[in-house]
């Protein structure tokens, strides 16, 4: 059994970890310049949520010979974390950083078919669900690509250091599941954390071979879920494109009136 | 690392199985959840009820360990149901949806009176 001394700590220490209770996402301060939509208000989506097969994909680099701890490294993790997505993956922590609770968005590209340039947007983000020195976890909301977390951890095995990203999600709706499926989309996001291992690996200054694990934990598709396609991120982007003359020409209206 | 969790396994009545957890939940303890799930499953439960009294810690990789026993109970027809967590772990549960799939109950009578 724990004293109430330890269980105190033990407490302090979860709480400080673990995002404070929300039912929305918030986004805080962000550069003027990033697109903040699809995230604000929106709810965050478990694993239970989303619509597709559920998989667990573990993603793993040793970096062997690094003479730093796990905290050190899952600091440098987080400070450069941003910097260690492939280029068509922008990520904008806001001004707080990877603290829990706060938002990071995303701005990224897709290829509409495998093989084709990166051309389709997509705005979305995630929520720091949790944080401590050698590990954290984003959640992500409605409209993703992907309901579920991704857990982002640094141990050390056999002498050696182990960096990895652990996600357990599932396609959100029908068309990312179509996406996953038949267009390559899963391939896709699991060589984005392969990139980012990998950008860890060379920053510590160590060739990492990363290896990686894919376990089904539920074959099953979610039909009751189908409806989560009302927040696709994917499709609302586009849209949002679409409609950027029509908001021009509305801020100039109004801008005219006014004068 | 290794784990620093213990789990007891006991039966609560005829379709009902308690999991007595004291320790730490995090990625290590993986091997003992799912062993004491399968024991606890082993006579043919329908309710595997989980007991957070002794719970110390959590944190998000203990989260995505219940989400996969709650998929495997599911494929076995189980019911997983939970109770003995404090304020703090309700509110990680509500966060994270799991209360959502996971019935919450605020003791073992209340959880069995509802199976």
């Amino acid at each position: 059994m724990n004293t109430p001394v330890q269980e105190d700590a033990n407490q302090k220490r979860s709480e400080t970890a673990w995002a404070p209770p929300t039912t929305r996402m918030k986004v805080g301060e962000m550069p003027a310049a990033v697109r903040n939509i699809n995230v604000d208000g929106r709810q965050p989506m478990s694993p239970l949520q989303g619509f597709g097969q559920m998989w667990q994909k573990t993603f793993q680099v040793r970096l062997t010979g690094v003479d730093k701890t796990p905290a050190e490294v899952m600091q440098i993790w987080k400070e450069n974390f941003p910097k260690f997505q492939p280029p068509d993956n922008r990520f904008y922590p806001t001004m707080a950083g990877i603290k829990p609770g706060e938002v990071l968005l995303i701005a990224a590209k897709v290829p509409p078919f495998p093989g084709l340039p990166s051309i389709l947007p997509v705005n979305t983000g995630v929520m720091v669900l949790y944080a401590d020195d050698n590990t954290f976890t984003v959640m992500t909301p409605e409209g993703h690509p992907e309901a579920g977390w991704n857990t982002f951890s640094v141990y050390e095995e056999d002498g050696s250091l182990v960096a990895q990203c652990q996600s357990l999600c599932r396609p959100n709706d029908p068309l990312y599941d179509f996406f996953n499926r038949f267009l390559g989309a899963s391939g896709q996001q699991d060589e984005i954390w392969v990139h980012v291992l990998e950008s860890l690996a060379d920053h510590l200054g160590v060739h990492g071979q990363v290896t990686t694990t894919k376990v089904l934990v539920d074959p099953k598709v979610q039909w009751s879920q189908a409806k989560n396609i009302w927040h696709n991120a994917g499709i609302r982007t586009v849209f949002y494109v679409l409609g950027a003359p029509l908001r021009w020409l509305r801020r100039k209206s109004s801008a005219g009136l006014k004068i | 690392m290794r784990a620093n969790v213990t789990m007891t396994v006991r039966k609560a009545d005829q379709n009902s199985s308690v999991i007595d957890i004291h320790g730490e939940i995090n990625a290590f303890a993986e091997n003992a959840l799912m062993d004491a799930y399968t024991n606890a499953s082993s006579d043919g439960a329908r309710n595997i009820i989980l007991n957070f009294d002794g719970l110390e810690y959590m944190n998000s990789s203990g989260i995505g360990l219940l989400v996969t026993l709650l998929i495997r109970a599911k494929r076995q027809n189980q019911r997983l149901l939970a109770f003995g967590l404090s304020d703090h772990y309700q509110q990680i549960f509500e966060l994270t949806r799991l209360n959502e799939a996971i019935g919450i109950y605020a003791s073992e009578a209340a959880a069995l009176g509802a199976v």
